[in-house]
């Protein structure tokens, strides 16, 4: 017998990976979470029924957004992650010592507590000293920060659900006001290629490009992520992403990745013209 | 309904869409079932201008729901109930007591059928700068000073939420002969929920009429008359019929059935929630700083008798905002589309509907408002309610002979037409009021700041019908 989990891409076009079995299934007060383990891509979360993270490719998401950023700023002492309850990117985030706060704000402490049982890759570092978990709406928490943090990294699901409020021009507004006045801002910003999702794209852009004099994106291939080509916006107060890339203090700090390295860094902003034209760049 | 659509009838009566065949953009567009549902009266589906058989059902239902004794659906808005209201009491002539900030619906209803106006002067709150309900003792004085009026009006609230006292109103008018109107377009709710104001039909009104399409869940421009027997129904559902269309819309009809039995089975319910948001949402704003989301702390016993609890108001003069550029901003910047802003205040609709990410983006969205566009509070202008100058009934002005005069150059002379700002729609100035510099200054102060205005022929608001 087999059994296939589909995701949905498009209204046209779908994704399907064969589950061995399923290990979680609970609907919390927000929404449906879900944990298949898969022959193809290892154990998967599902929120919603939409793929979160996969096993097999989890780490490029989660070092991209985490230490692009990290080899541009200087001196990240406090960080602030919205959503990532799967702590991928707090894992990441734990490899520099010179961190000294990480709040975690996960509107559902569900996708935490399963995380933590069923997703130990991601959820290991969750417990680091210097991790502060809330668990509330992103929206709110980070309405109340003004100048605290160096770092913002909106770690989060699509714009069609409960992370809808985390695309919207009052987010990243507020998130400019939570920041220091040298701050950088990383967010998922979706796949440009397929037409249902390039609204969303643009207009998430155009709300980040208003509140921030630095403003553009980068990108990755995520194979489990619709169409592959998956982008990250960067938006900074103060630092462009490649003329203040340091590459050898980054790389005197010996972090160990399995994806990023300061070469692709650069390349990572190197965007076709498809995308330059849909962000007007 | 639903047999009827499973019927599968061969229809050659209107509407002439046939269930959306002959215009397939619009099945499209509205959905199959929508386009099926649109039908008109019929043996089987009643007449709403005369209900025998299944809206006379749902009238009874519905009137059970409300406490009423009869419930008349209407698909013309609470305008069409408000209007019913007072043409079923008061004839040419004959005298309604009533406060001076009701809706134009109320206004528009003495223009046609020629009763007067004995207006009273609502309560005001100096630092919202707004009206409030009437005071017991100016209704008593009103009551007094007219004997022979025929019935009193009461906004059960007004559109920021505010309550008379109005059971004390309804035993004294009841003791000088008078009926008891209550407008209730923002007050559906008050029915399923006792921790908000006492409704129409509890407190002894005669009638009431309630927007079930604003918080009660039904499709807007559905709305509800409910009566007591102290009222002929049969003489009411003929002054209906003098207005209301022969062609009534049955998807507003059903809505209206449909809001009733949710109500009744999770109307507690869903106003606890929105109870709950409402709450919220007040002191989460109020921590934002600078503005002034205002409760049932502004409750004084008199002219502010209760609050509604599940009304969002907000103040925004002190960070020297009018509501009506705080209501643009959310729009335009936000994509935050909430129910009105003013002069200065805003005021936002919440529901069982919402979603708590909603009322997150809209307090996060007033805080970035706040950073972002805050300005000193001079110049501001400071109040909504002025006291009309009543020289002439709203009949006799409005067909009196009038001619056109720039509003700057109209000062002193006596309105032939409205004008006001849209929402709330309650006249600035109405016909056979005279222009006072207030007034003036009111209606310049609002369209500057970008209020939506509308009443007098000029579109442009730019001219005045003046009687001559």
């Amino acid at each position: 017998m087999e059994l296939w989990y589909t995701d949905r891409h498009t209204e046209d076009v779908n994704f399907s990976i064969k589950v061995k079995r399923q290990l979680a299934s609970h609907k919390s007060e927000i929404q449906q979470i879900d944990i298949l383990d898969t022959y193809g891509f290892g154990r998967v979360l599902v929120l919603d029924g939409d793929l979160m993270i996969t096993e097999k490719d989890e780490y490029i998401y989660h070092e991209m957004m985490t230490h692009v950023p990290m080899a541009v700023h200087p001196n990240v002492e406090s960080v602030l992650v919205v959503g990532g309850g799967d702590g991928g990117t707090v894992r990441e985030l734990v490899k520099y010592p010179d961190i000294k706060e990480i709040d975690l704000v996960e509107s559902d402490k569900e996708v935490v507590t399963l995380s933590s049982i069923h997703l130990p890759f991601t959820a290991c570092r969750l417990r680091d000293p210097r991790v502060r978990m809330h668990f509330e709406e992103g929206l709110r928490f980070v309405r109340g920060k003004k100048d605290a943090y160096d770092l913002i990294i909106v770690d989060c699901p699509d714009p069609y659900g409960p992370a809808e409020g985390l695309f919207t021009r009052e987010f990243y507004g507020n998130c400019c006001n939570a920041l220091k006045d040298d701050g950088i801002l990383i967010n998922q910003h979706e796949s440009p290629f397929y037409a249902a999702h390039q609204t969303s794209v643009k207009n998430a852009h155009a709300h980040i490009a208003i509140e921030f004099p630095v403003s553009t994106v980068y990108q990755c291939h995520i194979p489990s992520y619709p169409s592959g080509h998956w982008l990250f916006g960067f938006a900074s107060l103060k630092y462009d992403p490649v003329q203040d890339l340091d590459a050898d203090r980054w790389n005197s700090l010996g972090v160990q990745t399995r994806y990023y390295n300061t070469d692709l860094h650069r390349g990572a902003f190197a965007l076709p013209n498809y995308v330059k034209e849909l962000l007007n760049r | 309904m639903n047999a009827q659509r499973l019927n599968r009838l061969a229809h050659f009566d209107v509407p002439g869409h046939k269930g959306g065949r002959m215009n397939p953009e619009l099945s499209e567009y509205f959905g199959k079932l929508c386009t099926s549902l649109d039908v008109n009266s019929m043996k089987a589906l009643d007449n709403l201008g005369h209900p025998v058989s299944v809206i006379k059902d749902a009238h009874a239902l519905a009137a059970d729901a409300f406490g009423a004794d009869y419930a008349f659906f209407m698909v013309n808005g609470t305008t069409s109930a408000v209007q019913t209201m007072i043409w079923a009491t008061c004839g040419r002539g004959e005298k309604i007591i009533l406060p001076r900030n009701v809706h134009r619906s109320a206004i528009n209803a003495l223009v046609v059928n020629g009763a007067v106006p004995v207006y009273i002067n609502p309560g005001r709150d100096k630092r919202l700068g707004i009206p409030l309900g009437m005071g017991v003792g100016d209704v008593q004085r009103a009551i007094e000073e007219n004997p022979d009026a025929k019935a009193v009006l009461v906004n059960n609230p007004t559109y920021y939420g505010v309550c008379s006292d109005l059971e004390t109103i309804v035993s004294v008018a009841h003791a000088a002969g008078m009926k008891v109107l209550a407008d209730e377009a923002h007050g559906t709710h008050f029915y399923f929920h006792d921790k908000l104001p006492v409704s129409g039909m509890a407190a002894g009104c005669d009638m009431a009429a309630a927007s079930l399409h604003k918080t009660g869940g039904s499709l807007t421009q559905s709305s509800i008359l409910l009566c007591k027997d102290s009222i002929n129904p049969d003489y009411v559902r003929q002054i209906i019929t003098l207005t209301q269309s022969t062609s009534a819309n049955y998807l507003l009809l059903s809505s209206l059935d449909i809001a009733r039995r949710h109500l009744f089975f999770h109307g507690r319910e869903a106003f606890g929630k929105t109870i709950a948001f409402a709450e919220y949402a007040r002191d989460e704003i109020n921590r934002l700083g600078g503005y002034y989301a205002f409760g049932p702390e502004i409750v004084n016993g008199d002219t502010c008798f209760a609050f509604d609890l599940t009304k969002l108001s907000v103040h925004t003069r002190d960070i020297g905002l009018a509501g009506i550029e705080v209501y643009d901003l959310l729009r335009d910047d936000y994509g935050i589309q909430i129910e009105f802003g003013d002069i200065g205040n805003i005021l936002a609709i919440l529901s069982a509907g919402d979603r708590r990410m909603d009322v997150e983006r809209l307090i996060s969205a007033l805080a970035e408002i706040k950073r972002l566009h805050r300005k000193d509070p001079v110049g501001l202008f400071d109040h909504e309610y002025i006291d009309p100058d009543v020289a002439m009934t709203p009949e006799a002005a409005f067909y009196a002979g009038k001619t056109t005069v720039p509003l700057k150059d109209s000062l002193g002379r006596i309105a032939g037409e409205f004008v006001m700002s849209y929402p709330p729609g309650i006249p600035i100035l109405a016909p056979g009021e005279r222009v006072t510099p207030d007034i003036l200054e009111h209606i310049e102060f609002a369209k500057a700041k970008g209020c939506f205005m509308t009443g007098p022929q000029d579109m442009n608001i730019d001219n005045l019908q003046v009687v001559a």
